[in-house]
C-alpha cells in the first residue's frame, strides 16, 4: 500500500500531464455507494457542487455522474483516476453497483478511467460479482515481502542511520557508528531475528523502533543493546499474563477452580456456582479462613474477572439468567495461568500447590 | 401555487356546421366544411384548413394538426371523422432526435410531421378547437412577445429522421385566413414581417376577444379559446370591470404610464391575451411618446429611484428583441432555450423586465422610459419608427380604426396600442402592476397575485384588492385570463427565480379570428367607445418636451444572476489540457484496438444471434406491435454488444427508409439506484420529463395505454434484468406487460446472465407475460474467440499465431469471457512492449509474453503470499493442518491450533510465542484470508479454518 502511495505521488509530480483527475475513496470512510458517489462528484468537482457539499438523490446523483462519465471521450476530456482504498469492503455494496459502473465505463469507450483497489486480501476477486468481474481487467500486483533477514538488518539500519546532511555533523558521525556496531552484535541480531520470524513487515519493525528511540535523550545519546531489549520485551509482552500479575489471591483462586474445572469438564462452559464449588472444597480442604470468603465477595471477584475479559459469557447479555448460572468460558490457557503464578509476588504456596495439583 | 392546472371535464358537443356535400351516397360519406364545437363557454366552427388542437395524452400539449377534411362516414351518431395533416410538438419527437434540431426547441414550435403511414383519420370529437400555426422560415427568430396563446410556430418539417426547412407553399395551401402580405423570407425584414404575419392573423381575434374581455355580457364566454386553456381560467374577468369610471385622472394618468411602461416594453408580443380591438393606437411612436412622457416625469420629483435603472435597461431589451411574456414563462422552465433565442443574456433581462413592470406601476415609470426610449433609438430600428409615424394618426382615433386598420400597424401589437389609448387597457396593465407591485411590496395589500384589483383602478390599493378578490370569487372566465395567467407567472419567475419551478407550460389554445368576430364585434365596440382617450394624448404632449434627458440613464446592467442551481448543471468532466497521445507503433496500435471499448466494424461469430434479433426486432417495427425477448449468457459473451449492433443495423436501415423509424431506449439494471428507477429513465429517455418513480411509473402506463398513431416503436433494452427483481415484482410485470398492449408499440429486449431467469426468479404472470422468445449466447469457443481477436487486430501484425491460440484456447476452457481473452491480449502486448525495450528488436507478441500474461492472470497468490510469509505465520499454517489432521475436521479454535503451533516451535527449535504474539500472528493470517478466522472477540476459542487447500500450503512450505 505504501507502494502504491508513492507511485501516485510520482504520477502526480511528473507535471507532464495536467490531465489527470485522482478521485481517492477509502471503503472505510465511504461505506455506501450512495457516500462513495458524493465523494466522486465532490472530488471531480463536477457542477452540481455546491460549496463542497452534494445534494440530490442517490438516484440523481448516480444518473449525473453517469451522464458526466459517458460524456466524455477519449481525446477530450481529462482521464480520472480513482483510486479505492480497502477495495474488498467496496465489493460489499449493495450489487455493487459503484464498481460496475466503473469498471463498464473503464471498459467503454467513454471518459477514459483508471481504478486502482487497494485491498490486504489475496481473495478479493472472488468477493466480485460475476458480471463485476467479467469487466474487471484482472491485472493484479501483490506486494508480498519476500525479503531475507539480510535485508532486514539492513533495513534496521537504513531506517536508524542519520543522512549525511543532517546538520550536527559530529553526532551524526557518533550516532551512525553507534548503529552499525548495533546491528553487528549477536544479541542484537537475535532480537531482530525473533522479531523477523514474528512479521516481516516493517511497520512492527517501525514499532520497535519507535519504542527504541523514545528512550534516546539528551544525557543518554545513544541506542544501548539494553535500549533495545527492553522495547523488544515491551513488544512481545503477554497482554493477559500481565493482567494476571494484578489480580488479588482471590481472584487467582477463582482462576484456578474454573482452571480445574475446565481440565476435568475439557473445556465445556461452567457457571459460577461451579467454580464456588470447587472453590469451596479447597478451602475447606486446606481449611484455612484466611480465604473464607462470603459469597458476595466471591461473587464480586468472579465479576471483576469478567469486566477484564478473563472470563466470557457464552450466552448473549440479552439472556435473562441469574448471573450465578450463566455459563461462562474461561479465555486464559493453561500454561499462562501456571506461568503466572510462578511470577506472581508472594503467591501463597498452597495456592500454588492447588493448581499444580491435578485433583480438584 | 398549484402547477397543476386540472382542466375542468368539459362536455363538448360537436354538430355539424354548413353544408354536406355528399362524395358517396352509397357509403353515406359526407363531406362538411366546418364542425361546430359547443362547449359549456364556447362555441367554435372548425373549419377545414383550419389548425386544430386535439385530444392527447397531454393535457396541456393537446396534438396540433391541420384538418383536412371532414366527413361522416355515416356510421350512426359517432361517425364524425376528420382528417388531419398532423404536426408535431418537440415533446412528441423522440428526445434522443432532439439534438437534431441543433439549437433548443422553441416552446410554441411545432413540426410539419411527414410521415406518411401514419393515421391520419381521427375522430372528430377529439377536436378541442382551433390553434393557429404560423410558418417561419428557418432563419427566421421567433417571435419574442409571445404570451401563452394558441400559436404555435412552425419551421420545419419532421419526416423522422430529420428535420427539414418547411416549405412554404405546403404549408400556406389552402389556409384561409392568410393574407397576401407574408413575406417571410426576405431576411432583412424578418422581424417586421413576421409581426404582420402574427398580427395578421390575429387581429381579428383580438377583435373579437376585446371585445369579449370588455363587455360584461355573459355571452362573452364563449369565445372558444378559453375553454381550452386550463392554465388560462382564472382571470377572465379582468377585463370586464373596464369601464369602472371611477378613475381620477390622475390615478389614470398613473395608471397609463404604467400601462405604457408595461406594454412598451412587452411591445410586439402578440399576446392574444390582450385582444382588442383598438389595434391601431398603439403604434410605436406612440410608445416613443409615452416614453418621453415617462421621461418628464422622471425629471419631476415624483418619485426618483436611481436603483431601479439597472432593470429599466434590461426591459429594453426584450423591447428590442421582441421578447414575449411567453419567453419569460419559458425562461423559468430553461434558461437555456431563452438564452439560445435571444442570443442576449435574456434571463436577467426577462427577470428584470418584470420588476421593472412592477415598479411601473409604482409610479416610478419615468425610470424605465429613459432607458427604454435609448434602446429604441440604438436598436429597434427605423423601420419601426417610420412605421409608427404611419400609424400615428390612426393611433389617435382608434377606436375605430383598431378594427380597421389591421393591415397598417400589423408590428405594432395591438395590445400596447390599445392600452396606450383605450383606457380599458390601461386598466388592465395598471391591474398588471399593480398585481405585481402588489407581490413586491409588503406594505401593500397582501394578495399579490390578484389582477383583477388593478382592474378596478379604485385609488387605494387594498380596495382594488379586494375588489379583485370578489371578481376572482365569481369566477367568470373572460379573456384576461391568459394575460392573467401570463403575468402571474412572470412575478412567481419574479418572486421565486433562484428557485428553479418545475413550470409545466400550458397552452392557451387560440381562437380563430372569424368566430370570435361574429360573437363579439359589436360588443367591443361599445366598449371601446367608453374609453377615455385624453390622458393618454396628454401624456404624448408631454412626452415630446423631455425626450433627450432620458439618454443619461445609466446603462448598467445589474448582473442578477441566479446562482445555477444543480438541476440544470451540465454534467462535464474537465477538459483535458493535452490531447490524448495517438498510438505510435503496432504494438500500442494493437493495445488500443484489442481495448473492449474500441467497437469493432463487426460482431464475428455472433451472426446467427444477430440475425434472430435483428428480424425480432424488424418485423415489429415494421408491423408495429410490441414483443418480448430475453437474452441470455455468461458475461463477456457479446450479449449487449450484438444488440447494440442490431440496433445501430436497423436505425441505419430507418435512415435509408426501409422500415419505420424507431425510438431505442437502454436501461441497465446495474445503472439503477433502484428497481424504480428504471421507470424515471425510460420516461427522461423517452420524453425528457423528470418524475418521481411513481409519478414516471403513472405517466408511462397512461403513455403506453392511449393510442397515438404517430408513435414510433420504441426498442428498450433492459439490461441486467435479475436486478430489477422486486418482491412483488411490478417493475418487471410492467416491463413486459407494456409489449403486450396494443397501443404501446414497445419492444423489450431483455439481457441477463442466468438462463433459467424467468423460471427461477419470477412468478408465474411475469413469466408468461415475457413469452418464449428467449435466445442464448453461448461461451465462445476458443476458434470463435480467435476470429475475435483477428477481427480487432484487423490485419494488424502483431501477435505470433500460437500465441493467439493459446490465448483463446485457455479462455474458452476457462471461461469462454471474450472481455478476459482481451485483457489478456492487452496485457501480453504490454509485457513484450517491456521486454522488447530492453532487446530492442521483435516487436511481436510471443508464446512466452502470453504464457507470461497468462501466469498473472490465473495463478492464485496463495502459494507466493505463503512462500513470504514470515517463518511464524508459515509455522503457524503447518501446525493448522497438524490440529486437523488430528481433529480429523477442517476447522479448529485458536487455542488447540496454539498448541500445536508451540509443539512445533519447539520441534523447530524456535523460541516460542506467546498468546498475544500468537494470536496476531493469526491475525494477520486472516487479514490476508490466507485463513478464515471469525470474529476476534471470542479471543481463544475463535474458529480457525483454512481458506487454501491442505495441498497447497504443503506445497508451498514444503519447498524451502
Amino acid at each position: 500500500m505504501l507502494l502504491n502511495s508513492v507511485l501516485t505521488e510520482l504520477l502526480g509530480m511528473k507535471h507532464i500531464k495536467g490531465n489527470v483527475l485522482i478521485v481517492q475513496l477509502n471503503g472505510l470512510l465511504q461505506t455506501d455507494d450512495r457516500i462513495a458517489l458524493k465523494e466522486i462528484t465532490r472530488q471531480l468537482n463536477l457542477e452540481n457542487v455546491i460549496g463542497e457539499r452534494v445534494f440530490g438523490s442517490f438516484a440523481e446523483n448516480l444518473a449525473f455522474l453517469l451522464e458526466a462519465l459517458k460524456k466524455g471521450d477519449r481525446n477530450s476530456s481529462r482521464s480520472v483516476l480513482f483510486i479505492l482504498d480497502e477495495f474488498d469492503l467496496f465489493a460489499h455494496h449493495k450489487n455493487q453497483t459503484l464498481l460496475y459502473n466503473l469498471f463498464d465505463i473503464s471498459q467503454s469507450a467513454q471518459t477514459p478511467i483508471a481504478v486502482v483497489g487497494l485491498t490486504c486480501r489475496l481473495d478479493v476477486l472472488e468477493l466480485l460479482e460475476k458480471r463485476v468481474k467479467s469487466r474487471f481487467s484482472h491485472r493484479q500486483i501483490h506486494l508480498l515481502t519476500s525479503c531475507d533477514f539480510k535485508q532486514y538488518v539492513i533495513m534496521f539500519q537504513q531506517q536508524l542511520l542519520l543522512p549525511e546532511d543532517f546538520p550536527d555533523k559530529r553526532f551524526a558521525e557518533e550516532w551512525n557508528q553507534n548503529i552499525r556496531s548495533l546491528s553487528r552484535d549477536a544479541s542484537v541480531e537475535e532480537i531482530l531475528k525473533k522479531h523477523f520470524f514474528l512479521s516481516k513487515d516493517f511497520r512492527s519493525l517501525h514499532l520497535l523502533l519507535m519504542r527504541v528511540l523514545c528512550r534516546v535523550t539528551v544525557s543518554n545519546k545513544t541506542i544501548k543493546l539494553a535500549d533495545l531489549l527492553e522495547a523488544s520485551h515491551l513488544c512481545t509482552m503477554d497482554s493477559k499474563a500481565n493482567i494476571l500479575h494484578g489480580l488479588s489471591v482471590l481472584e487467582l483462586c477463582l482462576i484456578i477452580a474454573m482452571k480445574h474445572l475446565n481440565d476435568v469438564y475439557d473445556g465445556e462452559p461452567f457457571n459460577f456456582q461451579m467454580v464456588y464449588n470447587e472453590f469451596q472444597k479447597f478451602v475447606q480442604r486446606k481449611a484455612h479462613s484466611v480465604y473464607n470468603f462470603e459469597k458476595p465477595v466471591v461473587i464480586k471477584a468472579f465479576e471483576h474477572l469478567h469486566q477484564l475479559e478473563l472470563v466470557k459469557s457464552m450466552d448473549g447479555p440479552s439472556v435473562r439468567i441469574q448471573k450465578e448460572y450463566q455459563l461462562v468460558k474461561l479465555l486464559l490457557d493453561n500454561s499462562q495461568i501456571m506461568e503466572a503464578l510462578q511470577r506472581y509476588p508472594q503467591c501463597p504456596t498452597d495456592v500454588k500447590q492447588w493448581a499444580a495439583s491435578a485433583f480438584a | 401555487m398549484s402547477r397543476y392546472f386540472t382542466r375542468l371535464k368539459k362536455q363538448r358537443h360537436y354538430s355539424w356546421f354548413g353544408k354536406d356535400s355528399l362524395i358517396d351516397r352509397k357509403l353515406q360519406v359526407a363531406v362538411y366544411e366546418g364542425l361546430c364545437v359547443k362547449s359549456e363557454d364556447s362555441n367554435t366552427i372548425v373549419r377545414t384548413g383550419d389548425f386544430i388542437l386535439i385530444e392527447g395524452d397531454h393535457e396541456e400539449n393537446p396534438y396540433v394538426a391541420r384538418l383536412l377534411k371532414l366527413y361522416d362516414d355515416g356510421s350512426g351518431s359517432s361517425g364524425k371523422r376528420a382528417e388531419v395533416q398532423w404536426f408535431v410538438r418537440i415533446g412528441e419527437i423522440p428526445f434522443s432526435k432532439h439534438k437534431l434540431l441543433g439549437r433548443e426547441p422553441y416552446a410554441q414550435e411545432v413540426f410539419f410531421y411527414n410521415i406518411k403511414n401514419c393515421d391520419s383519420d381521427i375522430d372528430a370529437e377529439t377536436i378541442i378547437c382551433t390553434a393557429q400555426v404560423i410558418h417561419l422560415s428557418p432563419e427566421t427568430p421567433f417571435p419574442v412577445a409571445e404570451r401563452k396563446g394558441n400559436t404555435l410556430y412552425a419551421k420545419f418539417s419532421w419526416d423522422g429522421k430529420k428535420f427539414k426547412a418547411l416549405p412554404v407553399d405546403v404549408f400556406l395551401k389552402g389556409v384561409s385566413c392568410i393574407r397576401g402580405d407574408k413575406t417571410l423570407e426576405s431576411p432583412g425584414k424578418v422581424p417586421l414581417e413576421r409581426h404582420q404575419a402574427v398580427s395578421i392573423q390575429e387581429v381579428e381575434s383580438r377583435h373579437s376577444a376585446s371585445k369579449n374581455s370588455h363587455s360584461k355580457d355573459p355571452s362573452a364566454r364563449k369565445t372558444p379559446n378559453r375553454s381550452s386553456t386550463p392554465g388560462a381560467r382564472k382571470k377572465l374577468q379582468l377585463s370586464s370591470p373596464v369601464k369602472s369610471p371611477k378613475l381620477t385622472g390622475k390615478e389614470v394618468l398613473k395608471e397609463l404610464f404604467n400601462a405604457d411602461g408595461v406594454f412598451i416594453s412587452l411591445e410586439s408580443k402578440n399576446s392574444k391575451l390582450t385582444r382588442t380591438n383598438s389595434v391601431a393606437s398603439a403604434s410605436p411612436t406612440k410608445a416613443n411618446e409615452n416614453g418621453f412622457n415617462l421621461d418628464t416625469m422622471e425629471s419631476s420629483p415624483v418619485g426618483k429611484k436611481r436603483a431601479i435603472q439597472p432593470t429599466s435597461r434590461h426591459c429594453l431589451i426584450p423591447l428590442n428583441e421582441d421578447t414575449p411574456a411567453k419567453k419569460i414563462r419559458k425562461n423559468t422552465n430553461d434558461q437555456e432555450l431563452s438564452e439560445d433565442l435571444l442570443g442576449i443574456s435574456p434571463l436577467n433581462g426577462d427577470v428584470l423586465e418584470v420588476c421593472f413592470r412592477t415598479r411601473a406601476s409604482q409610479k416610478i415609470a419615468e425610470k424605465e422610459a429613459a432607458p427604454r426610449r435609448k434602446e429604441k433609438k440604438d436598436n429597434s430600428g427605423e423601420d419601426r419608427r417610420t412605421r409608427s409615424s404611419r400609424n400615428d394618426k390612426k393611433n389617435f382615433d382608434n377606436s375605430k380604426k383598431s378594427r380597421s386598420s389591421d393591415e397598417d400597424d400589423l408590428e405594432c401589437e395591438t395590445k400596447e396600442r390599445r392600452s396606450s389609448s383605450s383606457p380599458s387597457k390601461t386598466l388592465r396593465s395598471s391591474r398588471k402592476s399593480s398585481a405585481q407591485k402588489s407581490s413586491t411590496t409588503p406594505n401593500k395589500t397582501p394578495i399579490p397575485r390578484t389582477p383583477q384589483g388593478s382592474y378596478c383602478a379604485t385609488p387605494s390599493r387594498s380596495a382594488r384588492s379586494q375588489a379583485s378578490r370578489k371578481l376572482r370569487s365569481l369566477s367568470e372566465e373572460t379573456r384576461a385570463w391568459n394575460f392573467l395567467n401570463n403575468m402571474k407567472l412572470q412575478q412567481e419567475m419574479e418572486n421565486s427565480d433562484g428557485e428553479d419551478n418545475p413550470y409545466i407550460p400550458e397552452k392557451d389554445v387560440p381562437s380563430t379570428d372569424e368566430e370570435e368576430e361574429l360573437d363579439t364585434e359589436i360588443r367591443s365596440r361599445s366598449s371601446h367607445s367608453a374609453v377615455p382617450r385624453t390622458p393618454s394624448s396628454a401624456r404624448k404632449l408631454s412626452v415630446q418636451t423631455s425626450a433627450k434627458k432620458s439618454i443619461k440613464t445609466p446603462s448598467k446592467t445589474s448582473a442578477s444572476k441566479t446562482p445555477r442551481t444543480p438541476r440544470h448543471a451540465t454534467p462535464n468532466i474537465p477538459t483535458r489540457s493535452q490531447p490524448a497521445r495517438k498510438p505510435s507503433n503496432v504494438l500500442e496500435e494493437a493495445r488500443a484496438r484489442l481495448h473492449v471499448s474500441s467497437v469493432p466494424e463487426s460482431l464475428p461469430c455472433r451472426e446467427q444471434e444477430f440475425q434472430d434479433i435483428y428480424s425480432f426486432v424488424e418485423s415489429k417495427i415494421i408491423d408495429g406491435t410490441g414483443g418480448c425477448m430475453y437474452i441470455s449468457g455468461v458475461p463477456g459473451t457479446g450479449k449487449t454488444a450484438t444488440v447494440h449492433e442490431v440496433i445501430r443495423c436497423l436505425q441505419h436501415a430507418a435512415d435509408q427508409d426501409e422500415i419505420p423509424p424507431f425510438n431505442f431506449i437502454e436501461i441497465n439494471g446495474m445503472k439503477m439506484t433502484d428497481p424504480h428507477q428504471a421507470y424515471v429513465q425510460i420516461l427522461q429517455m423517452l420524453t425528457g420529463q423528470k418524475a418521481t418513480a411513481d409519478h414516471a411509473a403513472t405517466l408511462l402506463e397512461k403513455r403506453f395505454n392511449t393510442s397515438a398513431p404517430k408513435r414510433e416503436t420504441t426498442v428498450l433494452l433492459v439490461d441486467e434484468l435479475d436486478l430489477l427483481w422486486t418482491r412483488k415484482q411490478n417493475v418487471m410485470y410492467n416491463l413486459f406487460d407494456w409489449p403486450t398492449r396494443k397501443t404501446a408499440k414497445l419492444v423489450v429486449l431483455a439481457i441477463a446472465n442466468t438462463m433459467d431467469l424467468p423460471e427461477r426468479i419470477m412468478i408465474n404472470r411475469v413469466a408468461s407475460r415475457l413469452g418464449l422468445t428467449r435466445m442464448s449466447f453461448q461461451p465462445y469457443t476458443y476458434k470463435q474467440l480467435q476470429q475475435i481477436i483477428m477481427s480487432r487486430l484487423n490485419q494488424i501484425k502483431a501477435f505470433e499465431d500460437d500465441a493467439l491460440q493459446l490465448v483463446s484456447r485457455k479462455v474458452a476452457a476457462l471461461s469462454g469471457d471474450a472481455r478476459r481473452c482481451l485483457d489478456i491480449c492487452r496485457r501480453s502486448t504490454d509485457i513484450c512492449e517491456l521486454s522488447s525495450s530492453y532487446k530492442a528488436g521483435t516487436s511481436l507478441v510471443g508464446m512466452s509474453h502470453v504464457m507470461e500474461a497468462l501466469d498473472e492472470m490465473f495463478s492464485s497468490p496463495y502459494i507466493t503470499a505463503i512462500r513470504c510469509a514470515s517463518l511464524h505465520e508459515q509455522l503457524f499454517l503447518k501446525a493448522t493442518i497438524a490440529e486437523f489432521r488430528r481433529l480429523g475436521l477442517e476447522e479448529a479454535s485458536f487455542q488447540q491450533v496454539f498448541q500445536q503451533h508451540l509443539a512445533l516451535c519447539r520441534v523447530e527449535g524456535v523460541k516460542p510465542l506467546c498468546m498475544s504474539e500468537g494470536l496476531a500472528v493469526c491475525q494477520r493470517l486472516g487479514a490476508c484470508r490466507l485463513l478464515l478466522i471469525e470474529n476476534s472477540k471470542n479471543d481463544l476459542h475463535l474458529r480457525v479454518r483454512l481458506n487454501v487447500s491442505q495441498d497447497d500450503v504443503l506445497y508451498a512450505l514444503k519447498e524451502e
